[in-house]
């Protein structure tokens, strides 16, 4: 069995658009700096330190961890990179240094910096021997997107309300990219279509951004000042891109992922039994899909939740997503997914601020990337078991 | 801690270009033997898989979801990937075993370097605000080292040229290595320098590849009733990226990573060490403290053939042949990643008992 590991300390930046006060380092400095501070630790507490990010091209710094490497000089150092859910699986790989028994304390951060960067173009370049999509990820999604309005005949705002839902409670919490609290369904409807039927406030922005976490065993973690936040399950998951048979609105691997860390949580029904999940939501129309996809609604009714107010804080949802605003709210992409594992972690230590859900016990994180077919989960809770 | 052994291993021969074979294409035959020598059918057969690549070599910003094609990922497999050389994803798929999540996995490492100019792509993994710019490529930078160490009198341009021919010679029982040759050290100081100090033959060429490996538990490695080699150490450990705050002529992460591995726990009968140019290879020997008791690079090493990404997880795959084939009883393995030797790892192996 996995040895007990538990989330002892957090730190983010503000999210923006551009950050041109730090460089790529300074900006990865601040998120570990605050994580070690909010941990009330320095860099010598540390044994080991994993690093994060999507695609070398975003940045245009090849395996960026060999230059990152101030203050993790004389330690191990991992980089981790499985697309849009890296920061997911960095944090499970992190983990994994303490779970394994190996390490007692370690870091792990995740960064995008993509003002400094060409997302589209790194996601469009084309590949000798492939297909060429030109599509970017927006591009990519938006059929399946359709695909799965027509299965589940869902109406056409769902994906409305979740955008202004998301943004809502990004106004809740300091840190979010976009402050939009008077965000309307009719704002979103009339913003301007961008890969069809994802409208641009349907759209995740683009953001500069990093996240951090120190991850710590059980002798440490019961030592912790603050109150731990306890890894209670951890899962991968991976298919590939294309395949005769695949079913890409309700992934197989998304499916068996959350299957195995509720099962390791001992989890039984996922919206009764967790009290809030941070999930990875870049397109609107994604929180009704995953809601299936997770299992906390049969499938074809996900998108039942999200229009009776299920998943939001403002309307006293039993099951609130992404309270701290979510993707739809800030996307430093190769953050993104650390900060689902990360939020999910603050809302059981009860350190979520204006976007806590009260006594939040326990949380789901989750993390996707590629054509939806890379998987990172994990349920965090306040107590050991 | 749980004991971990590695039971099969396979690489693909060291080509200069492999034309129009594509990652899938460049993988999947060397996991069919990797698989074929373990016993297995597929990937579905191994509870983890993990690999090493970079999107740079061949120029695409996901270059290794095409790996995952060539796993036979349906159903789903629990599977991860590092932007590192594939010992690193050896490091990951050892901590995933040892926390009891897998029993067993399959790491594999491929790199595609042909398409571009190496030295110049690997320019890029520098500083990007103060030394890219300045587009220093990596045979440049080992040029530096090389006359840091020749200035200080620490090796003479004989001893590197040493360190090449004695890998041309063991080369020529490597069945997948890209230079080989009866060569002698005088035969390598007549070439021209290259990037002075250095001359062609001071450094790895450019190659394409993969190689794979599976990894168990020594409980399901009995079971299977495979030879084995069992690790008994992995470590690894980075310096700054600053090349001006580093001792160029030592590898200090290297000892290191060594010392915690246990590597002088005992005997070191056989090392493959990853050392893309001559000098380094001498830079590494010493940071070892190994002596003629041990035979270094009996593969040729790096110098007949380097496979980015995968040639740090293939210096593992070496040693674990020459166990398995009795012809050690215990050795180690060395990776590198980064100019100049920043971030190294170190593998110890061991024979097992019924191996």
């Amino acid at each position: 069995m996995a040895n007990l590991a538990a989330v002892v300390g957090i730190g983010q930046t503000k999210y923006t658009t551009k950050r041109t006060d730090v460089s790529i380092a300074g900006l990865v400095r601040e998120a570990a700096v605050n994580a070690l501070q909010d941990a009330e630790l320095g860099w010598d507490d540390i044994d080991a330190v994993i690093i994060g990010k999507a695609p070398d091209m975003f940045e245009g710094v090849i395996m960026p961890e060999v230059y990152l490497t101030d203050g993790c000089n004389g330690k191990p150092m991992l980089r981790v990179h499985t697309a849009g859910s890296v920061g997911g699986s960095t944090a499970l790989v992190a983990a994994s240094h303490v779970q394994s028994g190996t390490f007692k304390r370690v870091l792990t951060v995740s960064f995008e910096k993509q003002s400094e960067s060409n997302a589209m173009w790194a996601l469009s370049n084309p590949q000798p021997f492939s297909t060429h999509l030109n599509a970017g990820a927006g591009g990519y999604f938006a059929p399946i997107i359709r695909e799965y309005m027509r299965r589940s005949n869902a109406p056409y705002d769902v994906g409305i309300k979740v955008a202004v839902k998301d943004r809502l409670h990004g106004a809740r919490n300091p840190l979010a990219h976009l402050q939009k609290p008077d965000i309307t369904m009719q704002e979103v409807e009339e913003s301007f279509m961008l890969w069809d039927p994802i409208r641009f406030l349907e759209s995740c922005p683009s953001s500069d951004g990093a996240c951090a976490m120190v991850i710590a065993n059980e002798e440490l973690a019961d030592k912790a000042s603050k109150p731990p936040a306890w890894i209670r399950g951890v899962a991968m998951r991976s298919e590939p891109t294309m395949y005769a048979g695949r079913n890409e609105v309700n992934p197989q691997a998304g499916r068996d992922c959350a299957a195995d860390v509720y099962k390791q949580a001992g989890i039984t029904n996922p919206r009764k039994d967790l009290d809030c999940a941070e999930v990875y939501v870049p397109f609107s129309w994604y929180e009704p899909m995953w809601l299936e996809n997770l299992g906390f609604a049969p499938e074809g009714e996900g998108w039942k939740l999200t229009m009776e107010g299920a998943t939001s804080l403002d309307e006293g949802g039993d099951i609130p997503w992404n309270c701290s605003g979510g993707v739809l709210s800030s996307n430093p992409i190769g953050a993104s997914g650390m900060i689902r594992f990360a939020e999910a972690a603050r809302q059981v230590r009860g350190d979520a601020g204006a976007h806590q859900v009260e006594g939040a016990k326990l949380a789901l994180g989750h993390a996707y990337g590629g054509g939806a077919q890379f998987y990172a989960m994990w349920v965090v809770g306040s107590e050991k078991s | 801690m749980r004991d971990i052994a590695i039971v099969a291993y396979q690489q693909t021969d060291s080509v200069s270009d492999v034309g129009a074979v594509n990652e899938v294409e460049l993988i999947m035959p060397v996991l069919a033997r990797t698989f074929e020598q373990a016993g297995l059918k597929s990937a579905q057969d191994v509870d983890f898989v993990c690999s090493g690549s970079c999107d740079y070599l061949q120029g695409a910003a996901f270059a290794f979801v095409a790996g995952v094609d060539a796993l036979g990922a349906v159903p789903p497999i629990k599977e991860s990937h590092v932007e590192m050389d594939a010992a690193w994803a050896l490091y990951e798929s050892i901590l995933k075993i040892r926390m009891g999540h897998a029993d067993s996995a399959l790491i594999y490492g491929f790199g595609k370097s042909s398409p571009g100019e190496l030295p110049i792509v690997l320019s890029q993994q520098l500083d990007p605000y103060y030394l890219a710019p300045l587009w220093i490529d990596s045979i440049s930078l080992a040029a530096l080292q090389a006359r840091m160490m020749l200035d200080k009198g620490l090796i003479s341009e004989r001893d590197m040229a040493e360190v090449v021919s004695r890998s041309r010679r063991n080369a020529m029982n490597n069945p997948h290595a890209q230079l080989k040759g009866d060569v002698s050290p005088e035969d390598v100081l007549a070439q021209e320098t290259y990037l002075s100090p250095l001359r062609k033959g001071d450094c790895s060429p450019v190659s394409d590849g993969a190689c794979a490996m599976v990894i168990a538990t020594v409980e399901q490695a009995r079971a299977w009733g495979l030879p084995y080699a069992v690790i008994t150490g992995i470590d690894h450990c980075i310096e700054t990226h600053n090349l001006g705050m580093r001792d160029l002529t030592d590898s200090v992460s290297t000892r290191v990573a060594a010392n915690r591995a246990g590597m002088n726990e005992g005997k070191v009968d056989v090392a493959e060490l990853y050392a893309p140019f001559s000098h380094q290879e001498i830079i590494l020997t010493r940071a070892l403290g190994l002596d003629s008791g041990t035979e270094v690079n009996p593969s040729g090493g790096v110098l007949a053939g380097n496979l980015m990404m995968a040639s740090g997880l293939s210096r593992v795959g070496e040693v674990f042949n020459r166990i398995v084939n009795g012809e050690a009883q215990r050795g180690i393995a060395h990776a590198t990643s980064g100019p100049c030797l920043q971030h190294n790892l170190v593998t110890v192996l061991e024979k097992g008992e019924k191996a």
